[in-house]
């Protein structure tokens, strides 16, 4: 029964609760908690959404592709679009020109951006509105800022929002579902009025954050280094909806809240010719190392799908539901890296390209719900002022799309960051038609079940010692945990 | 207004992407424009501030007649299986195609939102895993998961507004008429589409339109030239107004450089050939525009071909401007 506590059958001081269903979450999501004095000890995160896509996928052209995987999802529409880009120029042996790459790297960096402006200010900021946090000092302003359906702030960011997505009504027709992101480039040249229309863009959201959100220049954002500097900012920064989570964050101790394994992987952002934006790697036990593609397989133990012997590689996966199976109690497969749980999304990101506050924060106290909300904000400053470079390196004379046929066999991925992190497809193509088509996506690795070995996945793992209170059906630290890391779901199962 | 036209809001087998898109209505923008209907939001999944029990609970109140319910809006594709049990999807301990059912009968209106809602979409595409239909379509053919038959409190059936995504002045625009009600069985079309955009094609406002005129076709993506010849465009056909109400700004899926896939239409997710490519029977495209004659069209279309400006014929295969019209002296007879 949803939200009602139960005595659970093997410890007298043990409640189960049932968390969902979960909204402000994209898609749908139910977490199952275990409770002894009022500390969560094991929670059991559940996909409960089955769509079934890659199996959509089998037998059409290849191309297809392009059409069916962004609509796996609407928020990360354009990410889903360039992964099953990249996979086909893996196969065609295609990379586009740098028109195509740049006006790409602007596409998908204009939906990343959106998703984490529709992040801070609709899905996570409005908990801090609610009537259960009446009696704290900033409550009055949070309320008239992030209320739900009525706050200030939100209602200003949902205009900057669309002003921001006119980016992709220029350069890629509509926002979501695009088919401007081809292998070999872009449909759409900009010409040079289309890059000052561009700058006018970016101008007039770069304006309404600096003046609503942060107060201050994206450069003085994107320059914050250290967790004291974010001390000073709370104490007497300029005034704006940062300074205000600040305040909030050190009032209910966010920092507390929501630590997993501090095991943070990134396919890296944004390729030019001098590398990545952010780089590709790992970042664990303190250490960064080079990803390793191979290391990468999906495990089948908890989840509802056939297949559990053994963890297979995405080249080797399937995705055959089994709705008769009683241990599995999600649809999500659990993703493992050599085995491992890894976390992923901004903070990942911002941590692997040794973004200086991100490495003193998880530093100081792990990866953790304020950690990956500031690693939102700070990517969000860093990755507007990289558009704008962007804008002015585009030659209107060159180059957009170059052209290649998909050869009726071959295998390869596509890999790159979706807003919430790490977006992965395997293709494999035989006898001109799509053979295997292998999704993981970054809320897979954060939400994913247990693997053969028991281990949680991370969200399972930062749920753990989150506080309920006596009363509580829908613990507010269990919803900032879960919010902390802009769970998309349609993604996570597809 | 005195009297609040009260929505609530319902996320199924899609991907959450029309309500995305509805966040992009500007001009007013989204709250400005349900503020000034009096349309409230009773719950939405991703704007609501109700999760878990306190979500359920005001299920609950709509259930017993306490709030009352005015539209139910249905967002994705209604999933049957397995085995008919609806367990695809399980939404507060309940098969989610249960709680549209039941809240479908309790609304004055209801209305799909996206193709996936009204006739199954890209959900249903292939082997349909999940055996996912449409509110009162299954593809083309009417059922789905409330049957042929329903009707809601209302007397209208099942309002479809299709398209995936869906822009959000359709969303806006029909919410606000039937708020005002002024929406009625005429105004839709047959496949339930709202008319004030189903009555409109693709073609119309095309930036390609002369393009269109002289058959100049674009050979591959990127290129200036219409797009129907050989990349699938199906914009002659599809049942939208995208290119007479622009996306996002300025934006269309043509003026993006790329075909219109007819995302408005029952079962367009199964086109039966590849999307970017225009099946052919000797040599002509099987697809004729709405309402064309296929004899008018061939002779047309030969003898627009062999009429077309060489301006036109290189810039569609251009991706930029390569030959530009001719200015002339507009005083000179």
């Amino acid at each position: 029964m949803t939200g009602a506590k139960e005595k659970g059958a093997e410890a007298e001081s043990v409640t189960r609760l049932v968390v969902g269903p979960f909204n402000r979450v994209e898609g749908d999501l139910e977490v199952r908690l275990e409770v002894a004095n009022g500390i969560v000890t094991a929670a059991y995160v559940t996909a409960p959404l089955f769509r079934g896509f890659e199996r959509i996928l089998e037998g059409r052209d290849p191309g297809d592709a392009l059409i069916i995987a962004p609509r796996i999802c609407g928020i990360c529409s354009v990410s889903q679009s360039q992964a099953a880009a990249l996979a086909l120029a893996g196969i065609q042996g295609l990379s586009p020109p740098s028109n195509g790459r740049i006006a790409t790297n602007l596409i998908v960096a204009t939906e990343n951006v959106a998703d984490h402006l529709t992040h801070f200010h609709i899905f996570f900021m409005p908990d801090f509105a609610r009537a259960a946090y009446a009696g704290r000092p900033w409550f009055a302003r949070v309320e008239a800022r992030f209320k739900a359906g009525r706050g200030a702030a939100a209602r200003r960011m949902l205009e900057t929002r669309a002003t921001l997505l006119h980016v992709l009504g220029l350069l890629a027709g509509r926002w979501p579902h695009t088919l401007a992101i081809q292998p070999g480039g872009v449909t759409r040249r900009a010409g040079p009025h289309d890059k000052m229309r561009l700058l006018a863009i970016l101008g007039a959201v770069r304006a309404g954050l600096e003046e609503q959100l942060f107060g201050a220049k994206l450069e003085r954002v994107a320059a914050l280094a250290a967790r004291e500097e974010l001390d000073r900012w709370r104490a007497r920064g300029p005034d704006g909806d940062f300074r205000l989570f600040l305040e909030i964050a050190a009032d209910v101790g966010l920092e507390r809240l929501g630590r997993a394994y501090d095991s943070f992987l990134s396919y890296g952002a944004y390729p030019s010719d001098a590398g990545p934006l952010y780089p590709r790697g790992t970042h664990a036990g303190g250490k960064t190392a080079a990803f390793d593609p191979a290391g990468v397989a999906e495990d089948h133990t908890f989840a509802r799908m056939t297949e559990r012997g053994q963890a297979h590689h995405p080249f080797e996966g399937s995705t055959m539901p089994d709705a008769e199976d009683e241990t599995g109690y999600s649809w999500c497969k659990a993703p493992r890296l050599h085995g491992a749980p890894f976390e992923t999304g901004a903070l990942a990101r911002q941590v692997i390209d040794g973004q200086p506050l991100l490495r003193d924060l998880v530093a100081f106290a792990g990866g953790n719900a304020f950690a990956r909300v500031i690693a939102r904000l700070i990517e969000t400053a860093r990755t507007l002022i990289a558009m704008e470079g962007w804008v002015r390196e585009l030659e209107p004379d060159g180059p957009w799309c170059a052209q290649a046929n998909t050869p009726a066999r071959g295998q390869a991925a596509g890999l790159t960051e979706a807003a919430r992190g790490a977006l992965g497809h395997w293709l494999q193509v035989e006898g001109g038609k799509i053979a295997r088509y292998q999704i993981i996506a970054p809320t897979t690795w954060n939400f994913s079940p247990r693997d053969a070995a028991g281990v949680p996945g991370p969200l399972e793992a930062a749920l753990v010692g989150a506080a309920v209170h006596p009363g509580e059906t829908t613990p507010l630290s269990v919803q900032h945990i879960v919010r902390s890391f802009d769970p998309c779901m349609v993604c996570t199962v597809h | 207004m005195s009297k609040t036209f009260n929505v609530l809001w319902l996320q199924s087998g899609g991907c959450g992407g029309c309500t995305m898109s509805l966040l992009c209505a500007e001009a007013p923008d989204l709250t400005a424009t349900l503020d000034s209907a009096g349309i409230r939001l009773l719950w939405h999944p991703s704007l609501s501030e109700e999760t878990g029990v306190e979500a359920l609970t005001l299920f609950e109140s709509v259930r017993s007649g306490a709030t009352r319910l005015d539209a139910l809006c249905v967002e994705g594709a209604l999933l049957r299986g397995p085995n008919g049990t609806g367990k695809f999807h399980v939404f507060g301990g309940r098969p989610t195609i249960e709680w549209a059912r039941e809240f479908a009968a309790l609304a004055q209106h209801v209305v799909a939102i996206g193709s996936c809602a009204a006739y199954g979409g890209v959900t249903a595409a292939g082997v349909n895993p999940t055996d996912a239909c449409g509110l009162q379509y299954d593809g083309r053919r009417e059922g789905g998961a409330l049957g042929a038959t329903f009707r809601s409190r209302s007397g209208l059936p099942v309002i479809n507004v299709a398209g995936c995504p869906t822009h959000p002045g359709w969303i806006t625009e029909t919410l606000m008429l039937l708020a005002a009600g002024l929406m009625t069985a005429a105004d839709l079309d047959a496949y339930r589409r709202p008319r004030f955009y189903a009555d409109q094609l693709v073609h119309h406002g095309c930036a390609r339109n002369e393009f269109y005129e002289y058959k100049a076709s674009a050979e591959k993506l990127s290129d200036l030239g219409c797009l129907m010849e050989h990349l699938g465009c199906l914009g002659t056909q599809a049942h939208a107004d995208c290119n007479t109400r622009a996306w996002n700004g300025e934006g269309s899926c043509t003026r993006g450089g790329y075909s219109c896939i007819n995302c408005t239409a029952p079962e367009f997710e199964e086109p039966g050939h590849a999307f970017l490519g225009t099946p052919k029977v000797a040599g002509i495209p099987v697809g004729l525009p709405t309402d064309m004659p296929k004899a008018w069209f061939i002779a047309l279309s030969s003898l627009a071909k062999a009429a077309t400006p060489e301006r036109l014929r290189r810039n569609a295969v251009s991706d930029h401007v390569a030959m530009a019209p001719t200015v002339r002296d507009i005083k000179r007879k």
